[in-house]
C-alpha cells in the first residue's frame, strides 16, 4: 500500500511574456522545494495558455471557466475535473478569482479541496479602491485615487488639478498610464468594458518600484517576506528583471498591514519610493505575484510555506532574507504536438502522468 | 583657531550620506558597489573604491585625507578636491536613502 500523493491545483497558468500570470512561478517553486514530492495540476482558461502544455513542473492540465461566468459553473467543472485530478489544495493565483475562490471555500471543502486563503472581508479591505485607509495601517502614504464612473472626467480633470500622465486601473485588474484625454478616455473604455466600473484614477507617482512578497498565516504574523526593486518592466510595467533587498520601512509597513487585517495567504504589496524618500502604497495584490521564484533564489520558498499552512502544518523558519540575487525573466518558445492542443480543446484537459501525453 | 578647525571638519563631514548608509553598502573588489536597501547599484574606479572603503570605516573625511596621504603619492590639495567631490556624489546619489 502506497501512500497517497499530495495534489496541488494551481491557476493562472497564463505565462505570457508582457504580462505574466503567476501560476508557472508557483508551480516551479513547489518543483524546487525539496520536500514537495506531490502532483501539480495547472489550471486555465484558455487553450493557449503555455503552462497547460508545462510537463515539466505539471502532471496534468484542465481548461476553467472564465471568472466572469460565475460561481455555478467554475463549481461544476471543479467537481468534474475532480473526478480525476483529486487536486488537495488549490492556489489561485488571480485576482479576477479571488472573489468566486472565496465564497466557494466551503463547496470546494466538500470536494476536499483545501484552500488558504483570506476571508471576503479580508479581501474587500485590501480592495485598490481603499488605498488610503490600508497605507494609514502602515503608517505610509499613498498617491491620491478617485473613482470614475463616466470618460468626462478624462476631459475635465485639469479644472480639478489633475494633470497627466494618469494611472487608469481596473477595481481588480489592470492598470495603465495615460497622457492626455484621449488616451484615457480609451483606457477607460477598455477597462471598464472587461472589469466593469469604478474604475480608479491615480496620481503618478515617480521612483523606485519595490515589491513585498509574503504569507499571512491569518493570526497576525507575516511569514518569510521577500523584497525585490524592479530593475527592467516591461511596457504594461510588469517586472522583467528585479534585484532582492532588504528595506526596513515597506517590511514594517507590510507586517503592519497584516497584523492589521490578520491576513490569512499569499500577498504582494507594491510600494512607490518616491523622489523625496516617502513610500507610496500602489496596491496590494491578494496573490503570489508573477516573480515568485525570487522567493526560492533567497531561500524562502513561498509557495511551500503556503502549502504548508494549508496542510496544517508550521513552515520551518526561514533563513534571512539575503539582498543581492537577481532574476531576469526571458521568453521562450514551447514546441506542443497539435494532438496535445486537440485534447486541450476538445476535452480541457491533459495528462503528463507517463509524459508522452 | 580649534573652532575653526571643527567647523570645517564638520561642514567636509556634513557632505556625507549617513554612516549607516554606508556601513550597509556591499563593496565588490571590481568596484561594483551595491546597496541592499535600495537594490540600487553603481561602479566606481580605485580611487572611489579606497575612498568608499574608507569611510565605510572611518566615516570622517579628516582622517580619510590623512590616511590616504599615507598611502598614496598624492598632493593634499588634489586629494581634497577629489575627496570634496566624491562625496558630493554620493550625497545626491543617496540623497532619499
Amino acid at each position: 500500500m502506497s501512500k497517497k500523493r499530495l495534489t496541488v491545483g494551481i491557476t493562472g497558468m497564463n505565462a505570457r511574456p508582457d504580462n505574466p500570470g503567476p501560476g508557472y512561478a508557483v508551480a516551479r517553486c513547489l518543483r524546487a522545494a525539496p520536500d514537495f514530492h506531490g502532483r501539480i495540476v495547472a489550471l486555465s482558461y484558455d487553450a493557449l495558455d503555455p503552462g497547460l502544455y508545462s510537463a515539466d513542473v505539471c502532471d496534468a492540465a484542465y481548461l476553467l471557466p472564465y471568472p466572469s461566468a460565475g460561481d455555478v459553473p467554475l463549481l461544476e467543472h471543479l467537481q468534474t475535473i475532480q473526478d480525476t485530478a483529486n487536486v488537495d489544495i488549490l492556489i489561485p493565483c488571480l485576482d479576477a478569482e479571488l472573489p468566486g475562490m472565496v465564497r466557494l471555500e466551503a463547496q470546494l471543502r466538500a470536494l476536499n479541496i483545501t484552500t488558504f486563503l483570506p476571508s471576503a472581508d479580508q479581501l474587500r479591505m485590501r480592495g485598490k479602491d481603499r488605498l488610503a485607509q490600508i497605507a494609514q495601517l502602515g503608517a505610509i502614504h499613498c498617491p491620491e485615487t478617485r473613482s470614475v464612473s463616466h470618460t468626462a472626467f478624462f476631459y475635465d480633470c485639469h479644472k480639478d488639478d489633475w494633470h497627466y500622465p494618469l494611472v487608469v486601473k481596473g477595481l481588480y485588474y489592470d492598470a495603465r498610464i495615460v497622457r492626455n484625454a484621449g488616451e484615457g478616455a480609451e483606457a477607460f473604455r477598455k477597462i471598464s468594458a472587461e472589469w466593469g466600473v469604478p474604475v480608479l484614477v491615480q496620481r503618478v507617482v515617480q521612483g523606485d518600484e519595490i515589491n513585498l512578497a509574503a504569507v499571512g498565516d491569518g493570526t497576525g504574523n507575516m511569514l518569510g517576506a521577500v523584497m525585490m526593486k524592479k530593475l527592467a518592466v516591461t511596457e504594461k510595467g510588469k517586472a522583467w528583471a528585479g534585484v532582492s533587498i532588504v528595506d526596513e520601512t515597506l517590511l514594517a509597513a507590510s507586517a503592519a498591514i497584516v497584523r492589521e487585517l490578520q491576513w490569512r495567504g499569499p500577498l504582494e504589496v507594491e510600494v512607490m519610493r518616491d523622489t523625496q524618500g516617502r513610500y507610496q502604497l500602489i496596491e496590494i495584490n491578494p496573490r503570489f505575484p508573477a516573480w515568485i521564484f525570487l522567493s526560492t533564489g533567497v531561500g524562502r520558498n513561498l509557495p511551500w510555506a503556503l502549502v504548508q499552512l494549508a496542510l496544517g502544518q508550521t513552515p520551518a523558519e526561514f533563513p534571512p532574507a539575503v539582498p543581492g540575487v537577481l532574476f531576469i525573466r526571458r521568453a521562450q518558445e514551447m514546441i506542443v504536438p497539435m494532438t496535445q492542443f486537440e485534447t486541450m480543446v476538445t476535452v480541457g484537459a491533459l495528462d503528463f502522468s507517463d509524459k508522452t501525453s | 583657531m580649534t573652532s575653526t578647525y571643527s567647523n570645517d571638519r564638520e561642514r567636509a563631514d556634513s557632505l556625507l550620506p549617513p554612516r549607516d548608509v554606508l556601513r550597509r553598502l556591499a563593496i565588490s573588489e571590481s568596484g561594483f558597489v551595491f546597496d541592499p536597501a535600495s537594490g540600487n547599484s553603481f561602479t566606481v574606479n580605485e580611487t572611489g573604491l579606497a575612498i568608499l572603503r574608507g569611510l565605510q570605516h572611518h566615516h570622517d573625511l579628516m582622517t580619510l585625507t590623512e590616511t590616504l596621504l599615507r598611502d598614496y603619492d598624492i598632493k593634499p590639495r588634489d586629494l581634497e578636491r577629489d575627496l570634496l567631490e566624491f562625496a558630493g556624489t554620493l550625497r545626491e546619489y543617496f540623497a532619499n536613502a
